[in-house]
């Protein structure tokens, strides 16, 4: 068993990317989530693993000194908040076209604008549509405990090389300043050079040797037949992703008249709701997607046959709704229920609407 | 075979030669308009990687804009960074690869306009990379609009009656501001329209490299440099143009030669 | 007395007829050819290949790299 700690979200992320060998984090500060630099920062693990810390003028220069350091083979991350990822959405773009491997992190809160501080997921559109311009796909983790956000850096990063593209923490501000227990993964080395020559090393810009050809960082193809194809390698790799990649709760599910669907803290809270509605007599279920992106649809779509209801529990004004009803294909009734402005739904509250929206 | 002909043969015999193109310059013909600076310029560097011996050692980071492309001249691996930001994308691979040679390669748009605060930064943080600035006042790739540099009067695609102050503000002197940043090593101006002024620029991109090996801070070479196209003269005219109108605005030489400053300098009392 | 000469070969299908390396040849060596390229650009060729001594001037402004330089010295 690894070392236990009672940690706050943020700063169990700055302490799995130092454990799991990541290279580098370039970030910002940004409310939220401003502890993660601030725990990389005090823990100094230039020191020790040799991974760079270094806190950037923005966000657009946080996530392009990721683009650079990424094309070089290593290991390295940042993270924002909603914002802030905004200003991201270029670096993240060209990052998908250039399929190169990063962790980023964004802790939501609320928008539009500069919104609130409060916590929000109303960034689950812009995580899981793309975010920036062309077609791209990130690979997206909702962690819903401290101990998701530590797994999700480890897990996030095994993605990131496995599929040569940008994964998102999609967390928000409950799950990033809760504290709970957490179980740490022990120190690992950072990637020797010659590891990174094994891994990517037909890729990486690691200084063109005589033996091979040079090797170019881009996302740029002026040739319209090459770049469809790019296009075509790209959508086979997330068509990849959704075949191999999705990953679920399912939560009393089996017997259930009625499913909320619901990830991050909306699902700690619904999981609640389960048993409220329960103790009630009503059969209410959960199903938690843990990645956003590819999203659980065949699950959902199993189900659309055998439920009354499905309820999308969100953060927002109904974003992941759409993805249940695609899932759903108008063989179920598919609702939604959500708060906005950084306010954080009770169970009970959720339960009054599974009520109102399916007439118990 | 007349006389001539074959006196010129007698001469063109690998032991009498004196210049070749460097091997780390493909044969592909180059993108770039007849007579365009970035031609040269790309020449310069891949003399100075080859000449060090840093072929396997050096990363280049392309821009936006017409050296966009530049990647598929110089045979090193290379970053091709979104518009203005190539000095925060050199900043990442030289920050995880300290051991290798780091430069970015920009334009006056890339680098003055758009990238101005990824530009300051990386300098004011004294990244160890070196900083190439092409400045021919204008936007060539996409078709002669106004640059940060153009001149007042300067007749562009979105100037079309000059550059006016009151409408578009001044030429910004960026390669000024960046000598006072304590950051920088070195900062140059240079120009490459006579082979004398070609020589010397090479001679402060050479140097440049070998501040980086130092570790003393950034080093930024800025070339004044013609757009034939941009400009709507001939390659000969332009550099008559530049010669004219850029050299008062953009006087060439060394605005700083002396490392990064010492940080007791900016030190809290206690 | 020895003299120096020199020759230059151009990549004429490089070559994008910028006129720099004829205004650099202090020797009046290097014309524009009336005949074109592939691609219609006039190339930089020897028009008095006797007056070259080698000096790299052309190759050194040269913007595409298409010149080669040759220098001997020969005696009279």
């Amino acid at each position: 068993m690894g070392e236990l700690r009672l940690m706050k979200g943020n700063e169990v992320i700055a302490e799995a990317a130092i454990r799991c060998g990541c290279d580098g984090y370039f970030g910002y500060p940004i409310t939220p989530q401003s502890e993660v630099m601030e725990t990389l920062m005090t823990l100094r693990p230039w020191e020790d693993s040799g991974m760079v810390v270094l806190q950037a003028e923005s966000e657009i220069a946080s996530i392009h000194m990721v683009y650079g350091a990424a094309g070089a083979g290593k290991r390295v991350m940042t993270s924002s908040s909603s914002p802030g990822i905004s200003l991201m959405a270029e670096g993240i773009s060209y990052m998908a076209g250039a399929e190169l491997p990063c962790v980023i992190v964004n802790v939501q809160r609320g928008g539009p604008g500069l919104g609130t501080i409060q916590p929000s997921q109303a960034d689950y559109n812009q995580a899981t549509k793309g975010g920036g311009h062309g077609d791209y796909s990130l690979f997206v983790l909702a962690p819903a405990s401290v101990q998701e956000m530590h797994d999700f850096v480890v897990l996030g990063f095994e993605m990131a090389f496995k599929y040569r593209n940008p994964v998102m923490i999609l967390a928000d501000g409950v799950i990033g300043q809760l504290m709970e227990k957490v179980e740490l993964i022990d120190q690992r080395p950072r990637w020797t050079n010659e590891q990174i020559e094994e891994i990517s090393g037909d890729w990486a810009t690691t200084g063109k040797r005589s033996n091979r050809q040079k090797h170019v960082i881009t996302s740029l193809e002026m040739d319209s037949n090459t770049m469809e194809q790019n296009n075509l390698r790209l959508q086979a790799k997330y068509n990849r992703m959704k075949d191999e990649e999705v990953r679920y709760e399912s939560i009393e599910c089996e017997d259930a008249d009625y499913i909320m669907v619901a990830f991050g803290s909306a699902a700690r809270i619904c999981q609640k709701t389960v048993q409220i509605a329960r103790r009630k007599g009503v059969k209410v279920g959960l199903i938690r997607p843990i990645t956003l992106f590819p999203f659980p649809e065949k699950i959902i779509a199993e189900y659309a046959t055998k439920v009354k209801g499905f309820l999308s529990v969100e953060f927002n004004a109904g974003q992941m709704v759409n993805d249940i009803r695609l899932a759903v294909n108008g063989k179920t009734q598919v609702e939604y229920f959500g708060r906005m402005g950084g306010i954080v739904p009770t169970p009970d509250e959720v339960e009054l609407a599974l009520e109102q929206r399916f007439n118990n | 075979m007349s006389v001539l002909t074959e006196r010129i043969n007698e001469i063109i015999k690998p032991e009498n030669l004196v210049y070749a193109k460097s091997p780390l310059l493909n044969d592909d013909a180059m993108h770039y308009c007849p007579g365009c600076s970035h031609g040269v310029v790309h020449r310069l560097i891949a003399e100075v990687i080859e000449e060090m011996g840093i072929q396997e050692q050096t990363i280049g980071v392309s821009p936006v804009g017409c050296a966009v492309f530049a990647y598929n001249y110089i045979d090193i691996d290379w970053a091709e960074a979104a518009h203005g930001r190539a000095p925060a994308v050199a900043t990442g691979i030289k920050r995880v690869m300290p051991e290798k040679y780091v430069f970015s390669y920009q334009g006056d748009g890339d680098l003055a306009a758009i990238g101005t605060a990824e530009t300051l930064h990386a300098i004011n943080r004294g990244e160890n990379i070196v900083m190439i600035f092409i400045n021919n006042a204008i936007y060539g790739m996409t078709g002669g609009q106004m640059a940060p540099t153009t001149l007042i009067g300067q007749i562009t695609a979105t100037t079309p009656n000059g550059r006016n102050a009151d409408l578009n503000g001044y030429p910004l002197k960026i390669t000024e501001l960046i000598a006072q940043l304590p950051g920088a090593a070195y900062v140059t101006r240079q120009s490459v329209q006579t082979p004398a002024a070609v020589r010397k620029a090479k001679k402060a991109i050479r140097k440049a490299f070998e501040i980086q090996a130092k570790k003393i801070g950034t080093s930024f070479v800025e070339v004044v440099s013609t757009c034939s196209s941009g400009w709507k003269l001939t390659p000969v005219a332009s550099n008559k143009w530049m010669e004219e109108n850029m050299f008062p605005q953009y006087p060439l030489g060394d605005l700083k030669d002396s490392g990064r400053a010492d940080a007791d300098l900016y030190r809290i009392k206690g | 007395m020895a003299k120096v000469r020199g020759a230059v070969v151009v990549d004429t299908e490089v070559c994008k007829g910028c006129n720099l390396c004829v205004v650099a040849c202090p020797t009046l060596t290097l014309a524009l050819n009336r005949n074109v390229n592939n691609k219609g650009y006039h190339y930089s060729y020897m028009e008095n290949p006797e007056n070259c001594t080698g000096c790299t001037n052309c190759s050194t402004v040269c913007p595409d790299s298409c010149i080669t330089v040759y220098r001997t010295k020969t005696e009279h």
